[in-house]
């Protein structure tokens, strides 16, 4: 059941893009969502797709990786899709009129679009998060967020929870997959009967996750206080973040991106 | 109350790269009234066997027979809870399933979930309170007041208040001290005998195995590598240590025993057949040569 989450989820490879600073990467894929807006006509989108399935290529990831990421999220997305084929404003030929819905060419088209930019956006997330492992992003985070500290933002200490939260992360699946056993040999049906059954079947789940969170987050803190931690300023890195050539490169393809699709777009 | 594999695979998520085989062919019967010992070291495939005892897991392909109800890769999840009131587990630290606000309630939650009446479970859980070793007044307080090895105790109660006929036992003992261990493996050689249980017991302990089992199942890389009684599996410490397991504690001293020139007709696997056998020597030995200690 959780396996089937591969959003969030890293794969190690040997690529490229494995190799780049895990700062551009986090970097150019927010930038990516960014320019995703400027697209407004076939062309363009047709360019962030060659584009994007360029990177996706160069990942070597398998493809029904990124067709599982989207999975997940189809029901939302439709969704979405559809309130704006029949709520979006008319133009064009108009299919059929009902009341305050409208089903117009424009209308069709914004809905082909918007599923265009969800399926981009999550492709592009799926490769940050499947290339990346996840100590690497949070010290991409760690890094970002440094300009913060003038303004007393607690910088270390967020990095060190986000790191904490990730690698806790598979534990926290084992442990809900052991509890959930026992439970399902106590004869929980998980996932079963209505509504409410289905609540009330998360109880003996949830209780006994937070009663063991907590246990561990205390020994953690032990520990670490026997090892010495302080906190975080002026503590050295085992990891030390690396600008290549590579980056620097990327970061011009995704210049030229953004200047093709402003000379693009309609 | 049988269960027996047939050609079991297991692969954990099949088609992607995190794919990994567990099981492979196996074909073991864990005979109905046994008290069967599952070893084997770390990764050696035990915890995914024993997920099959009670279709937690379902085989990649083979099927396993649990009673009379057959297991194949393509049978529905639903209507398994009939199957599961036969076959209790005991998971390794089972404290960590304990939720409820009350002892008394968690232990009666089994029985509830498989269509016992709540006046009925809650006796049910005064009765197996006590057979678990623990006070009943006990039954009112929360189970997360409880002391660890008390708090074992009670989750051990919630699942024999299923009234299983096959207990599946992971490492009941782990982390207790030397008295704990002894009590919980004496009450569930108890309960075999006072409810006709059959009982699997996955353990590191080759001392539990030798004082308790009279079936072992020896795995290693995801395979059953040997099955037969303790008596023939502890015979050849050798092959015991190319896998990785040890002696029991008595055997391994009549091992030492044998090096310094004494027979055995059989090996000793408990103390008490370790004594037995030596008072029958002893005499003899020391009246011939004189030369051993006491």
């Amino acid at each position: 059941m959780m396996s089937k989450l591969i959003f969030g989820r890293y794969i190690p490879g040997n690529s490229v893009i494995h190799h780049m600073d895990p700062r551009a990467k986090l970097l150019l894929s927010f930038y990516f969502i960014g320019i995703i807006f400027i697209a407004n006509n076939w062309p363009t989108y047709v360019l962030l797709f060659a584009f994007t399935l360029l990177a996706i290529k160069l990942s070597g990831v398998k493809w029904s990786f990124f067709i599982n990421g989207v999975k997940p999220l189809i029901w939302l997305i439709l969704f979405t899709v559809v309130l704006q084929i029949l709520f979006s404003a008319s133009g064009g030929h108009v299919y059929l009129q009902w009341g305050i819905i409208t089903i117009s060419q424009f209308g069709l088209i914004n809905g082909v679009y918007i599923f265009c930019r969800f399926v981009l956006i999550i492709f592009m997330s799926t490769l940050l998060t499947l290339t990346t492992p996840p100590l690497e992003l949070s010290d991409a985070i760690e890094y970002l967020l440094m300009p913060l500290k003038v303004v007393h933002f607690p910088v270390y200490e967020v990095a060190l929870m986000l790191s904490i939260a990730l690698r806790f992360v598979p534990t926290l699946m084992d442990e809900t997959e052991k509890i959930m056993n026992a439970q399902r040999a106590r004869g929980v049906d998980f996932g079963e009967g209505n509504i409410f059954q289905q609540m009330r079947a998360i109880v003996p789940l949830l209780i006994p996750l937070f009663v063991s969170s907590f246990n561990r987050a205390e020994d953690l803190a032990t520990a670490m206080e026997a090892r010495g931690y302080q906190g975080g300023e002026g503590r050295s890195k085992y990891r030390i973040l690396k600008w290549h050539g590579r980056d620097t490169w990327a970061t011009v393809a995704f210049a030229a991106l953004t200047v093709a699709l402003v000379f693009l777009r309609a | 109350m049988a269960i027996t594999f047939k050609q079991v695979e297991f692969t954990y998520q099949p088609g992607t790269p995190f794919e990994t085989k567990a099981l492979t062919d196996i074909n073991v019967t864990i005979p109905d009234g046994s008290y069967t010992a599952l070893i084997g070291h770390t990764g050696s495939g035990k915890s995914t066997l024993l997920q099959h005892l009670d279709a937690l897991l379902k085989p990649t392909s083979g099927t396993v027979t649990i009673g009379d109800r057959v297991i194949t890769p393509t049978t529905s999840n639903k209507d398994l809870k009939s199957l599961r009131q036969h076959v209790g587990i005991v998971f390794q630290f089972p404290e960590s399933q304990l939720f409820e606000e009350t002892v008394e309630k968690d232990i009666a939650f089994g029985p509830q979930n498989f269509g016992a009446s709540e006046a009925d479970a809650l006796k049910l859980a005064a009765k197996m309170l006590t057979l678990v070793g623990l006070d009943s007044d006990l039954l009112q307080r929360s189970p997360f007041d409880l002391s660890g090895g008390q708090m074992r105790r009670v989750a051990i109660a919630g699942v024999l208040a299923m009234q299983p006929k096959v207990l599946v036992l992971d490492e009941p003992t782990a982390g207790l001290d030397p008295q704990g261990r002894l009590e919980m493996m004496e009450m569930f050689a108890r309960l075999r005998h006072e409810q006709q249980l059959t009982i699997v017991l996955v353990t590191h302990q080759m001392d539990d195995v030798a004082n308790y089992a009279n079936n072992v199942i020896v795995m290693d890389h995801g395979q059953v590598v040997k099955t037969g009684t303790p008596q023939a599996i502890f015979k050849d410490p050798q092959w015991l240590a190319e896998h990785h397991l040890g002696l029991p504690k008595t055997t391994a001293f009549a091992q030492q025993l044998m090096a310094r020139g004494m027979t055995f007709d059989e090996m000793p696997l408990t103390e008490d057949q370790l004594a037995a056998a030596l008072v029958k020597q002893l005499p003899a030995s020391m009246l011939g040569g004189g030369d051993h200690d006491e």
